[in-house]
This record gives structure tokens, C-alpha cells and sequence, in this order.
């Protein structure tokens, strides 16, 4: 996927650490737009770096605020572990070791709340502000979390090719929207499907639809982050 | 309308030369195809970058109190009036004022100000700082500070594409010495240079910034980054002074990025942002660990 000039060029963030402060808030909110509801309860598994220097560049609290929606940009970011604990969410950093596969600056975010399956998200702030997302409920993934043209559909199935093929079908049938790219996972009788999408954002009633095909369990739209 | 695309240096130049065009307009060619944006809508963002940088550098300069560790702080102002005093000096009063602007910029990020980060927080005082006082200096429009940016942003993804920008992977090579290479590039063309001598003064601004070391003291972006952003911009300075002079980098810029990753790769991890090894493993560096409250650091080694 081609660099935008604007990932050099930004993001506008709020200091103190573009890998550390403004990619924790992008891994954050890309967490959130996963699990698609305000979570009662959020774990944090901190990995190299992330464990060793994150509590001077804030890193606790960019992720807090990329969960609660935040821009890497919003002044509040400095509060937002006092705005989480408003909220009723209740949160825990961990120091953990991933293993080397993992780039340095690596998040494991367990995300809960009452009367839905907990999620897990696992995400690298790789430079410059930009946020790689590798891991969804243990499928591997490889979602960028940088400014661009594409959006990206996540969608939860059930392992079988005429799942997906429905999928993609009426995709196919909504107007200017090109699939630029696919990756699915598999784990026992159970898929993770990402759509990098070109064209507009797709519509709440879309998602919806793509939602209703028998065999899958969730569809979440994911734009562009900032 | 023919859209740009480039992935090294070499074919930015042969891009900028078979149209006889400067950096920065390939560059903004370039976004439009990839953003499928307008040139007015794409200019208009990074307008909003340059106000931004301008409002960090304000409120750096005007930073009169100390970070929480106690590391930084107020020092915007005083390299500031010192550029502005009688005493003698030895460099250009440009590059004293953009010593002050980087350090500013530094300070603001520090404290959690807003900033731009190009190409990353920690080294986001660079680039702001060399382009507004070379246009001050110079008595340069907006419209020509804006074509600066386009150009460091096309070396800056260059870099990015090819090596890294990140301090976890290269040291601060990747983040200062980026910085200061996308800042030479830009200040060559707002200064009047041919594409070639952006490059050569990105080339050679880089190159001298091999190796460098991410030690941050107790992993905070404050010491060395804050006045390494000043360092960083005067390195800038004399890569742009020696390409207009008519001297070329024996070494392309692809090259330079090439070494730049490779000796990224060599360097230990204590020396890539996890402040375990350098200046924050010195006795000065353990006390400011011990005083925020940090456990100490086993030997890495």
C-alpha cells in the first residue's frame, strides 16, 4: 500500500512520543471500532518498550484514550485515565513478553462488557504515529492504522467458502466500492475475514446487510483514523 | 492528468528533472493520486501542519516552567534572547533563531503541547524550526514555506519506504537524522536549489547522522531529544550550506538511506529507544530514573 505524504507529515498529535504517545491512541481506537461498544473493562498487556518506557511518554494514557474514541490531537489526552475512571471503566496495565516475533512497541488489549464475548486485539505502533494491527482473537491480521484511500470491512464467520462468497457478491452490488485486497484466517471451523475496500465509506444500513448473510457472527467497518 | 510515483531518490530526481519540475510539486502530485484529493484540499492540510507548527513553536517560546522530571523547560526563551542580544556570535543569526524555534518545539511536545509529528514527535522540532526562520530570514511567502514541507515529505517517504523512522528500530538516526535530512532537502529549495541539490543536501545532512543513538534518560522525550532537535536543524543548515556551495555527496541518497537501515539493524536494542544503554544508563541518567520513580536498569550487556 503506497505511503500517504501526511503519514510523514503528521499526524497532529499531542506529545510527548509519536511511536509511544499518538500510535498507542491509533492502536486504542482501532480496539474500540473492533469491538464496537464501550467497554466495562479493558486489559492491557504492555510488550517491549511499551512496558520499559511507557509511563513518561504516556502511553497508558493515549491508549485509554484511543479506547474512549480520542484524537491523537485532543488536549484531554493528558486526563484520560481520570475520564475512563468517570466513565465506569475499569482498567489495568500489564507487563508481558509477547516474544521476539512482536515489533517493540507492542499492546495486547483485552476488551470486555456485560452480555458480549470478551476481544482481544493485538496491536504495534510501528513509527511516526502509524499503528499496525496483528492479531484479532488470536487470527493474525495485518491492518495498517494509517491515513489513506482504503477502509477496511472485518468480518467473523463461520468457515465456509459460501459465507464469504455471499459476502463479497453483494459487495460487488453496492455502488463504487472496489475490494483492493483480502486476507482470511482460519482457526478450527472458524474465520476472520479483512476487506481492504477502495471507494466511500460504506453506509450503517450496508454493514448491516453484509451482516444478516447466515454464518457470519459480526461485520465492523473500519475508516480511517486520526 | 499524469499522476507521480516514486520509491527512491533516484526516481524523484528522474521524475523532477525529465519535467523540469521542483521536489515539492512531484511531491504534491504525488498525494493527489494517492489521497484522490484535490490540490487545493491537499494543500489546505498541510497548511493546517504549518499552523500548527508555527502555534508549537509560539507556545515553546513561551514555556516558562519545568517538565515534570524536571528536565526541560524554559529554555526556548533563553536561546531566543540570546540570538536577539549584542554579545558577539559566530553563526548566522538565522540559525540561532532556528536553534531557539527547535528547541521550542521540543519543549511544547515534552509537556504535552500539540505538535506536528514530521516525522515523528520527538524530532518534530527540525523542521518546523529551519523552515520559519529561513523564510524570516529571507523574507519567504507562506506558499514558499508550504513548498519546503511537500519537499521533506517526499524524503521523509523515501526514508520511510526503505529504511525507518522510527527510533525503536533505528535510533535516533531514523528520527533526528531524518528530520534534519528532510529539512536540509526543504530549506535547499526555498532557498533556490535544483532537485539534485536538495538530494545532496539531504545526503550529506544524513550521513552525518549515522549511528546515532535513541538513549532517551528514563525514556522520557526530553534529554538528549529537546536540544538534540537544535543540533539537529544546524546539521540541516550546513547540508543545505554545502550543496549550494556546488559540492555533491559522493554517496547517492539512496545509498546514504541503504546505510542508514543497515546500520539500524546492527545497533544493539539498548540503544534503540528502550533507554536501557548511552546517556541513560550514565550515573546522571540512573538519578533521574530513580527520582520518577523507575527501577533501576540491570546491566544490559
Amino acid at each position: 500500500m503506497a505511503y500517504s505524504l501526511f503519514d510523514i507529515a503528521g499526524p497532529v498529535m499531542i506529545g510527548p512520543s509519536s511511536s509511544h504517545t499518538a500510535g498507542a491512541v491509533k492502536i486504542g481506537q482501532f480496539a474500540r471500532a473492533v469491538f464496537d461498544k464501550t467497554p466495562s473493562k479493558v486489559t492491557f498487556y504492555m510488550h517491549g518498550s511499551f512496558a520499559t518506557v511507557s509511563a513518561g511518554h504516556a502511553t497508558d494514557k493515549a491508549l485509554m484514550a484511543g479506547i474512549m474514541k480520542f484524537k491523537t490531537s485532543d488536549p484531554q489526552i493528558k486526563n484520560a485515565l481520570n475520564i475512563a475512571k468517570k466513565l465506569g471503566i475499569a482498567y489495568k496495565f500489564a507487563k508481558t513478553d509477547l516474544g521476539p516475533e512482536f515489533h517493540p512497541n507492542t499492546v495486547k488489549i483485552v476488551l470486555e462488557a456485560p452480555g458480549k464475548k470478551s476481544m482481544e486485539v493485538i496491536g504495534s505502533s510501528i513509527g511516526g504515529g502509524s499503528a499496525r494491527i496483528v492479531k484479532i482473537n488470536d487470527f493474525d491480521v495485518d491492518i495498517k492504522a494509517i491515513a489513506g484511500k482504503y477502509k477496511y470491512l472485518v468480518i467473523s464467520h463461520s468457515n465456509d467458502s459460501a459465507v464469504l462468497t455471499e459476502v463479497l457478491q453483494k459487495i460487488t452490488k453496492f455502488d463504487k466500492y472496489y475490494i483492493a485486497g483480502i486476507q482470511s484466517a482460519h482457526i478450527d471451523n472458524h474465520s476472520l475475514t479483512i476487506l481492504n475496500l477502495e471507494g466511500r465509506d460504506l453506509s450503517l444500513k450496508q454493514v448491516l446487510e453484509l451482516a444478516k448473510v447466515k454464518g457470519v457472527e459480526f461485520v465492523r467497518s473500519l475508516t480511517k483514523l486520526d | 492528468m499524469k499522476r507521480f510515483v516514486f520509491h527512491t531518490g533516484a526516481e524523484l530526481l528522474r521524475l523532477a528533472e525529465k519535467y523540469k519540475m521542483p521536489i515539492s510539486e512531484i511531491a504534491l502530485n504525488y498525494e493527489q493520486g494517492v489521497s484522490e484529493k484535490t490540490e487545493k484540499e491537499v494543500i489546505a492540510k498541510m497548511k493546517r501542519n504549518l499552523d500548527v507548527m508555527r502555534e508549537a513553536v509560539k507556545s515553546g517560546l513561551r514555556l516558562n516552567k519545568k517538565s515534570f522530571s524536571g528536565m526541560s523547560g524554559g529554555n526556548a526563551g533563553k536561546m531566543l534572547k540570546y540570538a536577539g542580544s549584542k554579545s558577539k556570535k559566530i553563526t548566522s543569526k538565522a540559525l540561532l533563531k532556528a536553534m531557539a524555534y527547535a528547541i521550542a518545539c521540543g519543549e511544547t511536545n515534552a509537556q504535552m503541547g500539540r505538535i506536528v509529528a514530521f516525522p515523528t514527535a520527538g524530532a518534530s522540532g527540525v523542521i518546523p524550526a529551519a523552515v520559519l526562520s529561513v523564510s524570516e530570514e529571507l523574507k519567504l511567502s507562506d506558499e514558499k514555506i508550504m513548498k519546503g514541507l511537500f519537499t521533506a515529505s517526499a524524503i521523509g517517504l523515501i526514508i520511510a519506504e526503505n529504511a525507518t523512522l522510527a527510533g525503536a528500530y533505528g535510533g535516533c538516526q531514523a528520527e533526528i537524522g531524518s528530520a534534519s535530512a528532510m529539512a536540509a532537502a526543504a530549506i535547499t529549495e526555498m532557498r533556490g536549489g535544483t532537485p539534485k541539490q536538495c538530494l545532496d543536501a539531504a545526503s550529506l545532512s544524513l550521513k552525518n547522522m549515522l549511528g546515532l543513538t535513541c538513549d532517551p534518560i528514563a525514556g522520557l522525550v526530553e534529554v538528549p531529544c529537546v536540544k538534540r532537535n537544535a543540533m539537529g536543524v544546524t546539521n540541516a543548515f550546513s547540508g543545505s550550506e554545502i550543496a549550494l556551495a556546488g559540492i555533491e555527496s559522493f554517496v547517492t541518497f539512496d545509498d546514504v538511506v541503504e546505510a542508514m537501515k543497515t546500520t539500524g539493524e546492527m545497533m544493539p536494542s539498548a540503544l534503540r529507544e528502550t533507554a536501557l544503554g548511552g546517556l541513560a544508563l550514565t550515573p546522571t541518567g540512573c538519578r533521574i530514573r530513580a527520582k520518577i520513580g523507575l527501577p533501576p536498569i540491570k546491566s544490559a550487556h
